[in-house]
């Protein structure tokens, strides 16, 4: 069997931080947490993610600043990254299309919906 | 209740709880957010976080299908958005709405956890409010979907490394040296807690008994939890100089439980990243069952401490004798060990102060008043036990403030006063306690009103000749204040006498100074614990009683010349040239027969809160000591004139006065006083 994808997901909710942990070990993956952006650049120093999930509203660095900082860094050029959000106007999604996500999910999520949004962008 | 997460229900409901403990977090960022705001504050970052925590808490609500909640911070969201992208300036009303959206939100969040209906007339107000704010805008219909083309990757087996987070489980048991050193273990677990999240428990197992306890020994060791992304050699450094002197144990748990969780399942079960850096974080979430309990021990080995004390002494054992000074390094410990966990259940005001800026703005919207709140000292910290007897009688005094205190913005302006009016609120500590001040710049007690309603109502005659401050205090007599005269908003039908009550019952004062024209300044004063007492210990008819120190004024042995007789049971007692109602204790709580010579026992005078006096029969006084306090509620319910019991050094049990309840049991005595000192 082959070693379970690594999942960086970027949440400043402790709740949001619990379900994404739930739903995506149960789905088989490793989770690896950080609290707002710069936490999340900081974990990316020593961590690396198959897949990142992280969310827009952030205290510190939001997650376009985020996305941004990721993809500048050339070991995670290529990681998906996947903005789980409230938040669903065009202009956003735009936006974060631009810095470089590679996908947008509304929340509140569906455990299945976020497991085959992984499954897209890693096959 | 529906679940849309597609995760069993259990897992559900732990992550639940979580939510509602972020949100009372969140909700607190948000009114403090707010409240900046009022102040004049203009960050942006400021207003982002205001943002957010409403944000969360409606991303939140909607996976655990509390829709009420999550329609009412949409709508709310909505609102804060017109503010954040300054399409609604931030002026008063828009902050007053806001504030208003806050207190709502708040009560659905409790409505939520409770199960129970949301606000309503409160939340249609703030709904219009916010649907004013936001101008007709749109808000955007949630929906779930995932769009744009995933771009291929290049998928590169990654080295999976160890997340950056890791947990220590730490040993540390001092040994006697460190202690003898002037060393302390408090800072170092401290200090140890900058290094990460730390749950930390005391190990109390090699404790002994008390008779194998050796004082100058060392029994106790902490286990400490540390979840730190710092290194092994960071957290040694913590106890460089300690390091010589205790035995201490690293180890990494390689498989952490999370934390806060009851965890239901091994999927709770991962390495977390750090929790949010507030400035809150740098506390510890302890059951407060244990922290009491902790107080509780404490306790009894304050009272053992005494007990042994008392049976050195009569073993004939000098202090200056091994045992007696090791006893007394005993006692130093003991003290500290009792302080220092206090200090644990201590807790600031804060808690308490920020409910009051909720409560003036509902005040404010019910009397049409403008007032502006300052809060100084929230940091102030008192026992847990205090804590929760403070939201009360403050409740009461800031109703008060702002009904009758505080005048109409027209009658402010009348008499040369900005419309806006001042409320202070502020906490410290003094002389071993908390006093807390609720000051305003109102009007002013009306004191020929005050008068004449004390006299309407009997309870002076209208020729009393009263100084300015004795007629302010007419206010606490009971019988003073009614729901008919007064609104029904400042006391909710309760006079301040209640108030006056309940402070004293934990051995509070209150008073009150107030200048016309210019405002009043109500002030309670409360002990810093209700776990300890400094007591006089006196005997009675072969008992053993106490009675705080705080009521006492004097002793005096009385003169049968003093002792005037009234009445069958009533007696005055002259001393220094005023009369005081003579109670004849050991007949009044049921000990003996009634006394007839007063000349062989020793008269206690007290004075309660009110400022009246009496003077309690006593046959000896034997001790004055700090005396741990046992309530007597729990197993016998409310006793008259019994306030709590204390075990004293021998074991024995005593009985704590209520020296209120007996100054108003024996009520006779003081309406004859009072005819006295009307006639005379």
């Amino acid at each position: 069997m082959s070693e379970p994808l690594t999942i960086l997901t970027v949440d400043d909710s402790r709740t949001m931080r619990d379900l994404l942990l739930v739903s995506l070990r149960e789905a088989g993956f490793k989770v690896v947490q950080a609290v707002d952006g710069a936490d999340g650049v900081e974990m990316l120093q020593t961590t690396s993610a198959d897949v990142i999930i992280t969310d827009i509203n952030m205290p510190r660095m939001n997650g376009f600043a985020f996305i941004d900082a990721v993809r500048t860094d050339t070991r995670h050029r290529a990681t998906p990254i996947l903005v789980l959000t409230t938040e669903d106007e065009p202009a956003l999604k735009d936006r974060a299309r631009r810095a470089g996500a590679t996908g947008w999910i509304v929340k509140p999520f569906d455990p299945e919906k976020l497991t085959e949004a992984i499954r897209r962008v890693t096959v | 209740m529906s679940n849309r997460s597609g995760l069993p229900a259990d897992v559900l409901e732990s992550i639940k709880k979580v939510f509602f403990q972020e949100c009372d977090d969140l909700l607190a960022d948000l009114e403090a957010g707010l409240l900046a705001l009022q102040r004049g504050e203009r960050d942006p970052e400021l207003v982002n976080s205001v943002f957010r925590a409403v944000h969360s808490i409606k991303g939140s609500a909607g996976v655990f299908g509390l829709d009420a909640l999550a329609r009412f911070s949409h709508l709310f969201e909505n609102a804060m958005e017109e503010v954040r992208s300054q399409r609604q300036a931030i002026d008063a009303d828009t902050l007053r709405t806001l504030l208003h959206a806050s207190d709502v939100l708040t009560d659905h969040v409790r409505a939520a956890q409770d199960g129970s209906d949301g606000p309503q007339d409160s939340e249609r107000s703030a709904e219009e409010a916010l649907a004013l704010l936001i101008g007709g805008r749109e808000a955007p219909a949630e929906d779930l979907d995932f769009e744009f083309t995933p771009r291929p990757v290049a998928f590169e087996p990654f080295s999976i490394s160890d997340p950056v987070e890791r947990t220590w489980e730490i040993r540390f048991r001092p040994h006697a040296r460190l202690y003898a050193k002037g060393g302390d273990p408090l800072p170092l677990l401290r200090e140890l807690k900058r290094l990460g999240t730390s749950t930390v428990s005391l190990e109390m197992a090699d404790l002994p008994g008390l008779d194998a306890l050796e004082p100058e020994q060392a029994y106790l060791a902490w286990r400490i939890r540390l979840v730190t992304s710092q290194t092994e050699a960071a957290i040694h450094e913590v106890f460089e100089f300690a390091a010589s002197d205790c035995e201490l144990v690293l180890t990494l748990d390689e498989n952490p439980p999370a934390p806060d969780q009851e965890s239901p399942d091994d999927a709770m079960e991962a390495a977390r990243g750090p929790e949010p850096r507030r400035p809150t974080a740098e506390s510890l979430r302890v059951d407060l069952n244990r922290v009491d309990k902790l107080a509780d021990l404490a306790g009894e080995i304050v009272i053992t401490h005494a007990m042994l004390l008392q049976r050195v002494a009569e073993a004939g054992l000098s202090a200056e004798s091994g045992i007696g000074m090791a006893l007394e390094d005993l006692n130093t410990l003991t003290r500290d060990l009792r302080d220092s966990v206090m200090a644990i259940r201590a807790q600031s005001v804060k808690s308490v102060f920020q409910r009051m800026s909720r409560l003036v703005r509902e005040v404010e919207a019910a009397t049409g008043k403008q007032v502006e709140l300052t809060v100084f000292g929230e940091g102030t910290e008192v026992d847990r036990t205090v804590i929760d007897r403070l939201t009360d009688p403050l409740t009461h005094l800031i109703r008060n403030a702002i009904d009758h205190g505080l005048e109409t913005p027209a009658a402010r302006a009348a008499a040369g006063k900005p419309a806006i009016g001042t409320l202070r609120l502020s906490a410290a500590h003094r002389a071993g306690r908390i006093v807390i001040e609720v000051a305003d710049d109102g009007a002013g007690i009306d004191r020929p009103r005050v008068k004449s309603i004390a006299a309407a109502r009997g309870l002076i005659s209208a020729e009393t000749q009263l100084q300015d401050d004795e007629l302010d205090n007419l206010i606490f007599l009971p019988g003073f204040s009614t729901a008919a005269t007064v609104s029904d908003l400042s006391g909710r039908g309760v006079g301040l006498d209640v108030v006056k009550r309940n402070v004293q019952a934990i051995g509070g004062r209150i008073t009150l100074v107030s200048q016309p024209g210019k405002g009043s300044t109500f002030t309670l004063s409360l002990p810093l614990t209700l776990a300890v007492l400094d007591g006089m210990v006196f005997s009675l008819a072969g008992q053993r009683l106490v009675v705080p120190v705080g009521v006492l004024l004097e002793s005096i042995q009385p003169r049968a010349t003093d002792i005037h007789v009234l009445g069958p049971d009533v007696r005055l007692l002259s001393y220094r040239g005023e009369q005081v109602p003579f109670i004849d204790l050991g007949w009044a709580l049921g000990y003996t027969g009634k006394s007839t010579d007063f000349t062989n026992g020793v008269a206690l005078l007290v004075e309660n809160e009110s400022g009246r006096r009496a003077a309690l029969l006593i046959d000896s006084i034997l001790d004055q000591r700090q005396v741990v306090i046992k309530s007597l509620e729990a197993n016998y319910g409310p006793t008259p004139s019994i306030a709590a019991a204390t075990i004293l050094g021998d074991g024995r049990v005593a009985l704590i006065l209520d020296v209120d309840a007996i100054m108003a049991s024996q009520g006779q005595a003081s309406e004859a006083f009072q005819q006295l000192a009307q006639a005379g």
